[in-house]
């Protein structure tokens, strides 16, 4: 078994006035590809912005661990240098900041990156190339007027360049098209390939799983985890949607009826 | 194929100076250091009709000159002091502000005759870098007095002249053209500060360009203002002849004193038909500087006045710089930058006076507020009757980076003329913790993402500057955003 990337241990978290997960347990090996799905509102876009360390959430029990360091207390930019990237479902735009400036200055940032203009120019190209993203795109400002389509290439270019350890893909394939949905898979493909790095996969949508092997598959529920299992727990899902697990979340925790699910730990079935 | 090739290195290159802006170490002394007076030839405070006579002989005026200041020092004193409808300047005490202090050196045409400690203030400044490298001339005054003025033999060929108004009053040539002018776009009765410039007027430059000779290289004047409780009132007189052109930059510094001192320039700028004549400000007074200067422009038929304006530093600015749009056809752009701290209460903006048919003006300005700062952008378009299908932009773009900061957009519009289109539109923002977020979670600290999101709404300003200006603008925008400089 690889050795833990990511523990999250008993995390409970929510904004000021309002409690959103509850006692969440989610352990990520090195190089291990998760999947979270739930329906709408069970917080799985709240767990990846949690561990990113987005202040808006504030975590009230529970630790987060990456990489052997508790980084629960550590700010965003932080868990970013650690190598904790997050893609975001809408990524912001940022008038007056050249693209291309703005990924010199993240890669600068980083001992393990620093390199020559003219290598790193070599290396924009080809990514951008990879992404069939023209590059005329790294003349303009920061997300500034593009697509979500195009927003999201530049999210995979971000994370094609910062080759983090984990990252964390928020509904990156929402609002795609077929041509575009290709070539983030592919995008994040080639990070598995090249960077070797592990991958939590929130989604709504199993298309963007067809080209991953995938290691782990985790069901949130109205704020907590309510199962996990391998792969094929995916299509279970498809099939049959989240009623059943609803359900059971409705039931309570000590709910052992759920034998339908396939590698549900309460099913016995478990590794 | 190269046309994607030639993008990316384009993006790599300005990638690379934005770059070096980003990481450039910025020297906090850079601006705040202050050199000592002795031995400097210093006026009593306070003002009367001696120390206009002194300041005059001193420079052996022509008596036409004189009477100009006598004249416009009563106008002074027969004016009430308070403005009712701006920043307060009850912290300017003129009865304790010197008028004229001189450091005790000539005008030097080599950097090497120039006082060390003087030169070491200019150095530091990188002035003598700069013109080098991409200037035409240059001109430095230190407190009341040019010490340096230079231009390129190939630049003085072409007939342009650069040189100072006190200069310019002692050739024979020049002094009939500076008493036609002088004083003509902005009279000694144009409100209380405008007649305290012309009583104690010293410095500042004179530049005529002939007709039809462009400059490929910017002019450059710089003022640094040493001495504490001091005024600084230079003249700067430019007359573009027409189809000439020429860029012209302005820049201004100042130490830190506890005492209030003041600058009360003059610009007058003539554009002749069919010339351009850009106009780029990088002001970075201390902040116990009361900033009360006057710009105006005349443009001629078919001509164009670009005006580029940065407003860093000062306690109390008031500053509209003005354009009269008397010839048809004829085109103004200002873009400025106004960021006010702690302290600071900055009225800045324009005014356009559109009088020729079919003349066009944009506005585009944007203030910063940060740490109790106020700014109020303050802008007046008038179209006069005769300026037929005349349109004019106003845009004012605010952004606020705290609670306490301030912002306000008064502007203003007189439009006489029906087939004239004005708009004009303002918004006021904050940086969103959205925006923070994506910033820091790709490794910028909450610093460096704010001030990346800072210079990014300041770079359509600083892209209108010439390279090292815009470094200069992004690294004051970084000690702002650090909160270095006092």
């Amino acid at each position: 078994m690889a050795t833990h990337l990511l523990s999250v241990s008993n995390l409970s978290a929510g904004t000021e006035d309002k409690p959103i997960l509850h006692g969440i347990d989610l352990t990520v090996g090195e190089g291990e590809c998760h999947v979270l799905m739930g329906p709408n509102g069970a917080g799985k876009s709240t767990l990846g912005h949690v561990i990113m360390g987005d202040p808006a959430y504030s975590v009230t029990g529970g630790t987060i661990t990456f990489d052997g360091t508790d980084v629960t207390e550590l700010s965003a930019d932080r868990r970013s240098l650690a190598g904790i990237f997050l893609s975001y479902q809408a990524p912001v735009e940022v008038p007056g900041v050249p693209l291309y400036s703005f990924l010199r200055t993240i890669c600068q940032m980083r001992p393990e990156l620093k390199t020559t203009a003219r290598k790193f120019r070599q290396r924009v190209g080809e990514i951008a190339d990879q992404l069939e993203l023209d590059q005329s795109f790294l003349m303009r400002e920061l997300n500034v007027g593009f697509s979500g389509g195009e927003k999201k290439k530049i999210e995979m270019l971000q994370l094609l360049l910062l080759r983090p350890k984990l990252a964390i893909l928020d509904e990156t394939d929402s609002g795609l098209d077929v041509d575009a949905l290709g070539i983030v898979s592919r995008g994040i493909e080639a990070y598995r390939e090249q960077c070797g790095g592990a991958l939590i996969v929130i989604t709504h949508n199993t298309r963007i799983l067809e080209r991953l092997t995938v290691d782990r598959t985790h069901v949130m529920v109205s704020g907590r985890m309510v199962t996990e299992g391998p792969a094929d727990l995916i299509e279970f899902i498809d099939r049959n949607g989240f009623e059943s697990f609803e359900k059971d979340a409705r039931r309570g925790e000590k709910d052992e009826s759920c034998v339908d699910c396939p590698g549900c730990p309460k099913a016995g079935d478990a590794e | 194929m190269s046309a994607e090739r030639s993008a990316a290195e384009a993006a790599s290159e300005q990638a690379q100076s934005r770059t070096r802006t980003q990481v450039a170490d910025v020297d906090r002394s850079l601006y705040d250091f202050t050199k000592s007076e002795e031995g400097y030839e210093r006026y009593d405070d306070g003002l009367t009709p001696d120390i206009v006579r002194s300041i005059s002989a001193k420079k052996d005026e022509p008596d036409w000159m004189l009477e100009m200041r006598l004249a416009a020092l009563e106008e002074y004193h027969r004016r009430p002091m308070a403005p009712n409808w701006g920043p307060s300047i009850a912290g300017l005490d003129l009865d304790h502000i010197s008028t004229y202090v001189s450091p005790k050196t000539k005008q030097a045409k080599s950097w090497d005759d120039v006082p060390e400690d003087i030169k070491d203030t200019f150095e530091r400044l990188g002035i003598p870098e700069a013109e080098r490298e991409s200037l035409a001339g240059v001109g430095a005054q230190y407190d009341s007095e040019i010490v340096y003025h230079n231009m390129r033999e190939d630049v003085a060929k072409q007939g342009v002249v650069y040189t100072t108004i006190e200069d310019a009053l002692h050739d024979p040539q020049w002094e009939p053209v500076v008493h036609q002018y002088f004083g003509t776009l902005i009279p000694p009765t144009d409100h209380k500060f405008a007649a305290l410039h012309y009583a104690v007027w010293s410095g500042g430059s004179f530049v005529y360009v002939p007709a039809g000779v462009t400059l490929d290289y910017p002019l450059q004047s710089y003022f640094r203002l040493n001495a504490a409780g001091a005024g600084q009132f230079e003249h700067t007189l430019i007359i573009v002849e027409p189809g000439a052109n020429l860029h012209f930059i302005e820049g201004c510094s100042a130490p830190k004193y506890y005492e209030a001192n003041l600058h009360a320039g003059a610009v007058e700028l003539f554009v002749k038909d069919g010339a351009r004549l850009r106009y780029s400000t990088i002001e970075n007074w201390s902040k116990n500087m009361y900033n009360l200067n006057t710009k105006r422009a005349t443009v001629g038929a078919d001509a164009k006045m670009e005006w580029v304006s940065g407003s860093f530093g000062s306690h109390v600015s008031y500053l509209y710089p003005t354009t009269i749009m008397a010839g048809d056809r004829s085109s103004c752009e200002f873009t400025g930058i106004t960021f006010a701290g702690a302290t600071q209460d900055l009225d800045t903006g324009c005014k356009v006076i559109m009088n020729g048919a079919d003349t066009t003006a944009s506005v585009d300005t944007k203030s910063i507020s940060k740490d109790g700062g106020v700014n109020t952008f303050r802008s007046s378009v008038v179209v006069g009757r005769h300026a037929d299908r005349a349109r004019c932009s106003v845009s004012c773009q605010s952004l606020m980076l705290d609670d306490i900061s301030r912002s306000d957009t008064i502007p203003a519009m007189d439009v006489r003329n029906a087939t004239a289109q004005v708009g004009h539109e303002a918004t006021i923002g904050r940086i969103s913790d959205d925006t923070i977020l994506y910033l820091m979670s790709r490794g910028c600290s909450e610093a460096e993402a704010r001030t990346l999101v800072v210079n990014g709404f300041a770079n359509p300003v600083s892209k209108e500057l010439p390279l090292e200006y815009a470094v200069e603008m992004n690294n004051l925008i970084k000690m702002e955003m650090e909160g270095a400089i006092g």
